[in-house]
């Protein structure tokens, strides 16, 4: 096969990978460092028989996808921070309705408008709890631009296959740095499709019946079956109820249906931890400083390893615990006051052990950031 | 088919107050689709929050109820989604023009295919009574109990000025006339708007001393007169009723499918929305 390599931008990878992965309406509002997946969809779209919109803001342009996604066509939008705040409400009303979708978040510093040029990873807890009520929700990222085609790809897979709103949560250095990729030919990476009903025409439906399997066929709106939605508590029919046992069962299902298949939906990468005395973690670009500054140390002897999550939400805990568990020192790497560092402390049998290196000025957390924040916890001094 | 076969039988008893407006305005849109014989499964209902947006869930069309303010946005989506159906949104005053205004002017000013259907009954009813941006200045609710002093929007001449290639407005009184120009609107291809005005005995009438449900409709027929009347030039602090604006202009669903069209040489299938599936 003709190899399709190429040197290009983060957030054109975004984009590409979406296209691989079968996405065929875009809704969106432009914001920094993010705009770029915007206009290259804008074009490529149509040629593909595919629907872009520019919406009014960024409240309206989830609310597009979400009605685009009910038609059966794979849906997304991209944003950064203030407007994934704009989002909330309507990711609340994806998961209560379970709409797949998928959401780019290349986040930069906030809070507010913040550093709208710089790096951060200051949204990893408001792509958990950002929409109000008891939920889950599933958030992956990456450090490469290689892996972060396979998220986006895995994205939407898995908003699919568990009817769920996809958070892909990037950043101002992974969108805007340029790398070289292979794009995968047609077929390497698996993509799933929707999942649709088997119910013929003329027999009742139940949009919200779970399947044996866990599953829910859809149908699509304006297809022959005739459903409601609505972000309300609902039955089976989609019917809005006020029983005590749907509104628990609900609630649970939306929950289970991703936290009891947490370490199925773990994406991890492990460098150097066999012998690993002191063990790194971290995710999205500030992995990249933790790899280098870990095989300098290497190579001075240091028994130093790096677990990179790629699933941020929800945690995996078990994976974190395994691997965490024994070692001397646990550093958590992040742009952020600890956001993950916090979840790394609840999740292993020592939280003493786990310590932060982290940086929220809007400059790229540096392996001398993190090489510092190591010899404090040795005592060696800074 | 019967009014009845419209309906979702295991949704009732409804919620709606005696004597509230709603429900003539969802008979009123169930005549409308009658008469223009669509199939149950080309229509698509989106609302938002509130008591009018409860017509959706009632009627057996593909049903969506939505977020407060929203429903214009996720029609949107549904329209480009699938450009065959025919998107209908019902919405309240404060949902569609306090809320929603943002979404109901860029639907307008796209001019995309979308039938939103304005039950302006001045006050927010499923809240319990609070003024919205269609309380007529002076006029009282909860969050009023003086009088407002802010003024209302005429919810016509904003959907005109945005750029809504129809808009029409009636009572609930006016069944018929209603009846009409839902019927038009949906036919209507490009962002139609009827505003229909609309009773709230519980909150907006008793808060107001307007009477009873029957007192209010009188006030629609006492209170309006149609477009182009003699009585409209003697009478100009009169509501207008009639069909506003109606006009033809490129919409938006049709443009974009031009634009697929003239990118890839070929007519999309509209049923599919997009050839990539
Ligand atoms: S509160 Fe007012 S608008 Fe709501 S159902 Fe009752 S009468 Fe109708």
């Amino acid at each position: 096969m003709k190899t399709n390599i190429k040197f290009i931008q983060g957030n054109e990878v975004f984009a590409k990978a979406a296209l691989y992965a079968g996405v065929q309406f875009y809704a969106g509002y432009p914001i920094t460092p993010s705009t770029e997946i915007a206009e290259i969809l804008s074009e490529v779209l149509p040629k593909r028989g595919g629907k872009f919109i520019q919406m009014e803001d960024e409240i309206a342009s989830i609310c597009a996808i979400i009605g685009a996604s009910l038609t059966g066509l794979k849906a997304m939008t991209a944003t950064s921070g203030p407007g994934f705040s704009l989002m909330q409400e309507a990711i609340g009303y994806a998961v209560m309705t379970e709409v797949p979708l998928v959401v780019v978040n290349v986040q930069r510093g906030g809070p507010s408008t913040g550093m709208p040029t710089s790096v951060a990873q200051g949204d990893v807890m408001q792509a958990r709890w950002g929409t109000q009520g008891d939920h889950s929700i599933i958030t992956l990222t990456a450090s490469n631009l290689r892996e972060a085609f396979n998220m986006t790809v895995e994205a939407f897979n898995l908003a699919e296959t568990f009817r769920t709103p996809v958070i892909l949560l990037f950043d101002e250095v992974l969108a805007h740095m340029r790398e070289k990729i292979i794009i995968p030919g047609p077929g390497e990476i698996e993509v799933v499709k929707r999942l649709r009903t088997s119910v013929p025409k003329g027999t009742n439906y139940h949009p919200y019946l779970t399947r044996e399997d866990g599953r829910l066929p859809m149908s699509d709106f304006g297809g022959v079956h005739r459903y409601n939605v609505t972000g309300l508590v609902h039955d089976m029919w989609g019917f809005p109820s006020t029983d005590p046992k749907v509104a628990y069962d609900l609630l649970h299902h939306l929950v289970d249906k991703l936290e009891n298949h947490a370490e199925l939906l773990a994406r991890y990468k492990k460098y150097y931890t066999e012998d690993a005395e002191i063990l790194l973690v971290s995710y999205g670009s500030s992995t990249r400083s933790a790899l280098h500054m870990i095989e300098a140390r290497r190579k001075r002897g240091l028994k130093i390893g790096l677990l990179e999550l790629q699933t941020l939400w929800p945690f995996p805990r078990q994976t974190v615990r395994r691997e965490c568990d024994g070692r001397s020192h646990v550093l958590v790497v992040e742009m952020n006051m600890g956001q993950i560092c916090q979840e790394v402390k609840k999740a292993v049998s020592e939280p003493d052990k786990v310590f932060l290196a982290n940086r929220i000025d809007g400059i790229f957390i540096s392996p001398v950031d993190i090489l510092r924040a190591l010899n404090m916890i040795q005592g060696k001094g800074v | 088919m019967a009014v009845k076969d419209y309906l979702r039988q295991r949704f009732f008893p409804q919620i709606w107050c005696a004597g509230c407006g709603h429900g003539i305005v969802m008979g009123g849109m169930i005549r409308a689709i009658e008469q223009l014989g669509l199939d149950k499964n080309e229509v698509v209902l989106v609302s938002g929050i509130g008591c009018s947006s409860r017509v959706a869930g009632y009627l057996d069309f593909h049903t969506m109820h939505t977020l407060h303010g929203r429903a214009l946005a996720f029609a949107s989506g549904v329209k480009l989604g699938r450009p065959h159906l025919k998107v209908i949104a019902p919405m309240g005053d404060g949902d569609a023009l306090a809320i929603g205004g943002n979404h109901l002017i860029h639907a307008a000013r796209r001019n995309i295919d979308v039938t939103a259907i304005i039950m302006n009954n001045s006050i927010y009813g499923m809240t319990g009574g609070q003024t919205s941006p269609l309380t007529p200045f002076t006029k009282r609710g909860t969050t009023a109990v003086f009088g407002t002093i802010d003024h209302c929007f005429d919810i016509a001449q904003l959907a005109k000025g945005a750029g809504a290639s129809f808009v029409a407005r009636t009572t609930t009184y006016h069944a018929k006339e209603m009846i009409k120009m839902i019927h038009d609107a949906i036919n209507h291809k490009g962002f139609s708007l009827v505003e229909v005005m609309s009773q709230c005995p519980t909150y907006y009438g008793r808060k107001n001393d307007l009477g009873a449900a029957v007192d209010m409709m009188k006030g629609f027929r006492d209170g309006t007169v149609r477009k182009g009347s003699k009585k409209l030039e003697e009478h100009p602090e009169f509501v207008e009723r009639g069909v506003l604006v109606n006009e033809a202009r490129p919409e938006y669903v049709s443009s974009y499918m031009d634009l697929i069209e003239k990118l890839r040489g070929e007519r999309e299938n509209l049923e599919q929305g997009a050839a990539s599936r």
